[in-house]
């Protein structure tokens, strides 16, 4: 079985213009999301499910929620924290108001497009704004936005604490948030949305709503010229975006933290989802989880590894390596790969696509 | 191709009256437009008028006012004075969307392509207008998000036939060589299947070679389909051979407006721009 680019020929638009135009790609991801949904929930331990997959597929959603915003359409922004929160809190509000009967997909639907709300108005000072003084507008939106669900005891129902835990939802009588849920359960959850928001992610670049940002990113003035409204396609993107930021947030608290709390949505987030879009890659889906699986097992990697070869390294200095790899790595991707770890797949691939002649 | 006499092109349209067949009523007209930079004046006080089928040539030297002029027909620029009247309607000023969505496309002096994106995407951005599928359609890729898509994609392919670039469909045009990129910028225009044609400078920076097939694309486009075409260039050879009439710019000012032959005579011209610029 060998990887082929070449000799792939489409006899038709239909089948160049697939989302997978190669078969062989087409059959990896089907694997891959075969796998993900029988084998891990089946054999996985509870901790890889738990700690790793599940974060790190949530995370996915929001780093394709940025690659939307800046890899495609490219607004750089600073707020994804803010966006999350806006959808951990509004979907908070919701499934604990909302009658029982209906299904828990709605409240995570529910934060999203209220993010996206949020991302539109906050989106609105793009038209005339670029680049460097967009991100401190954006910065701006995120310490506002936290400042204002910590401020509003009405999102988290009054509670005294302030820091509510995830309400149980089921489906089908199985718990998929909150504290009580079997960590399988909460994955294949998670899994659902990733799944279906990284087909859609898909689906938008190669259609006219993705070819409008990619315009808009590359030339502003031509795309004008040639009938793209500038500013309906800025909002366009930053409410999709905001709308994966929003479900993200709203899975992080329901699934993962298991609490709406305002610092799982600090300006620190922000900037770990914008590094996993610049490591992955701008303007790639694959991208986004290759970049969000690499932020977060990083550390864990460096925690971990040295150990099974008997070396003892301190804490700090883990903590230290982490920085500068860290470091490393966003200057390497910025300066010599923008588009990043999914760039340097691509690479691998052409370069198996000739193998074992490589000319 | 320099001076091979202008006679080619307009013998072969020509009726019995002397007017080329191929050329309709007048489409655009120019009126009394002023443009100023500051202190500058680009553009001052000109009105011209296109007929729709043929190809009409602006030319002046540097900083005449040309691409000023191309600015302004299709709403990049707003001039402080004058106004377009273009196909019945008076625009004072055109803005971008009324000349794209009205049949305006053009090409520019400094290759404006998407330069991240495919020449087929940068192609398919040309259909833009014409696409109209929901944002949920696209989403889901279903109902007009996939017929659109493959509809166009079968235009576009023609235009990439035509323009004979199939080998570098996906190729990202910020590595494509100049004269390429000049061509896929001409695809791009020409997919919007344009009424009026803006081509500013289609051919500067192109080695011979490069500049024959241009011509032959324009001529093509302007005869096969009937495009009307205005044309920026400073090759006079290619302006002779070309164009139906030409305007002279000089200093924001018109300086000259008749056939290729009254211009070549005109004395005006022949001081301030010929003489100079053609050996
Ligand atoms: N955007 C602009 N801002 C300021 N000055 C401009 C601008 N565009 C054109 N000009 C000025 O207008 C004059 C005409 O320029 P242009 O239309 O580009 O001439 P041409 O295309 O004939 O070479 C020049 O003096 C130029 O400097
Ligand atoms: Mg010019």
């Amino acid at each position: 079985m060998f990887y082929r680019e070449a000799g792939q020929f489409k006899t038709s638009y239909a089948a160049d213009q697939q989302m997978l135009p190669i078969p062989m790609d087409r059959y990896f991801v089907i694997g891959v999301v075969l796998v993900a949904a029988i084998l891990i929930p089946a054999f996985g331990s509870q901790y890889w499910i738990e700690s790793i997959m599940v974060p790190v597929l949530i995370l996915s959603i929001a780093a394709m929620g940025l690659n939307i915003l800046t890899g495609y359409a490219g607004q750089l922004s600073l707020g994804t924290g803010g966006f999350m929160a806006a959808g951990a809190y509004m979907s908070y509000k919701v499934a604990t108001n909302m009658p029982d009967f209906l299904p828990v997909w709605i409240p995570v639907l529910v934060g999203g497009l209220f993010a996206a709300a949020v991302g539109i108005a906050f989106g609105l000072p793009s038209l005339r704004i670029k680049g460097f003084y967009l991100a401190v507008a954006t910065l701006a939106a995120q310490f506002f936005l936290l400042w204002l669900f910590q401020s509003i005891p009405w999102f988290v129902n009054n509670s005294v604490s302030g820091v509510p835990s995830a309400p149980p939802t089921t489906i089908l009588g199985y718990h998929v948030t909150g504290a009580q849920a079997i960590p399988e359960a909460k994955y294949l959850f998670v899994l659902t949305f990733v799944v279906i928001l990284a087909i859609i992610a898909r689906n938008m670049a190669r259609s006219r709503v993705g070819r409008s940002w990619m315009a808009i990113r590359d030339m502003d003035i031509a795309a004008e010229l040639i009938g793209i409204r500038p500013l309906q396609t800025k909002l366009s993107a930053f409410a999709i975006s905001s709308f994966y930021c929003g479900v993200a947030g709203a899975l992080w608290s329901f699934c993962y933290i298991n609490t709406v709390e305002p610092t799982a949505f600090d300006i620190g987030r922000s900037f770990d989802v914008l590094f996993m879009v610049i490591i992955g890659g701008l303007g790639s889906v694959l991208g986004a989880f290759l970049g969000a699986a690499f932020i977060f097992l990083l550390p864990i990697f460096l925690n971990n590894v040295p150990g099974w070869f008997g070396l003892e390294i301190a804490t700090d200095i883990v903590a230290h390596l982490e920085f500068m790899i860290f470091g490393a790595a966003i200057i390497f991707f910025l300066i010599v790969e923008p588009h990043g770890l999914a760039r340097l797949w691509q690479i691998a691939k052409e370069k198996l696509r000739l193998w074992p002649f490589p000319h | 191709m320099n001076d091979t006499a202008s006679t080619a092109r307009d013998s072969a349209s020509t009726d019995p009256g002397g007017k080329p067949g191929r050329i309709g009523d007048v489409i655009l007209r120019v009126e009394n437009i002023t443009m100023r930079f500051g202190g500058v004046k680009a553009i001052s006080d000109v009105s011209f008028d296109i007929r729709k089928g043929e190809v009409r040539s602006i030319i002046g030297p540097n900083g005449a006012g040309k691409s000023s002029m191309l600015n302004v027909v299709n709403g990049f620029y707003q001039p402080q004075e004058g106004s377009i009247w273009y196909n019945g309607k008076t625009y004072s000023p055109m803005r971008p969307h009324d000349a794209a969505s009205n049949g305006i496309a053009r090409t520019f002096q400094n290759i404006a392509l998407f330069k991240g994106m495919t020449t087929l995407d940068n192609i398919m951005t040309g259909r833009i207008l014409k696409q109209k599928a929901s944002l949920l359609e696209q989403a889901f890729y279903i109902g007009r998000g996939r017929s659109e898509e493959l509809e166009h994609r079968e235009f576009v392919e023609e235009v990439i036939d035509f323009l004979e670039i199939q080998a570098i469909r996906k190729t990202p045009v910020g590595r494509l060589p100049y004269g390429l990129q000049k061509r896929v910028e001409l695809g791009r225009a020409l997919a919007a299947q344009p009424t009026l044609l803006l081509l500013d400078e289609p051919m500067a920076g192109m080695n011979l070679e490069e500049k024959e097939d241009m011509s032959r694309f324009i001529i093509d486009v302007n005869e096969h389909f009937g495009t009307t075409i205005a044309l920026i260039e400073h090759d006079m050879g290619v302006v002779m051979d070309l164009s139906d009439r030409v305007v002279v710019l000089d200093h924001g000012s018109l300086l000259a407006d008749g056939t290729p032959d009254e211009v070549r005579k005109n004395q005006a011209v022949i001081d301030a721009y010929l003489g100079v610029a053609h050996d």
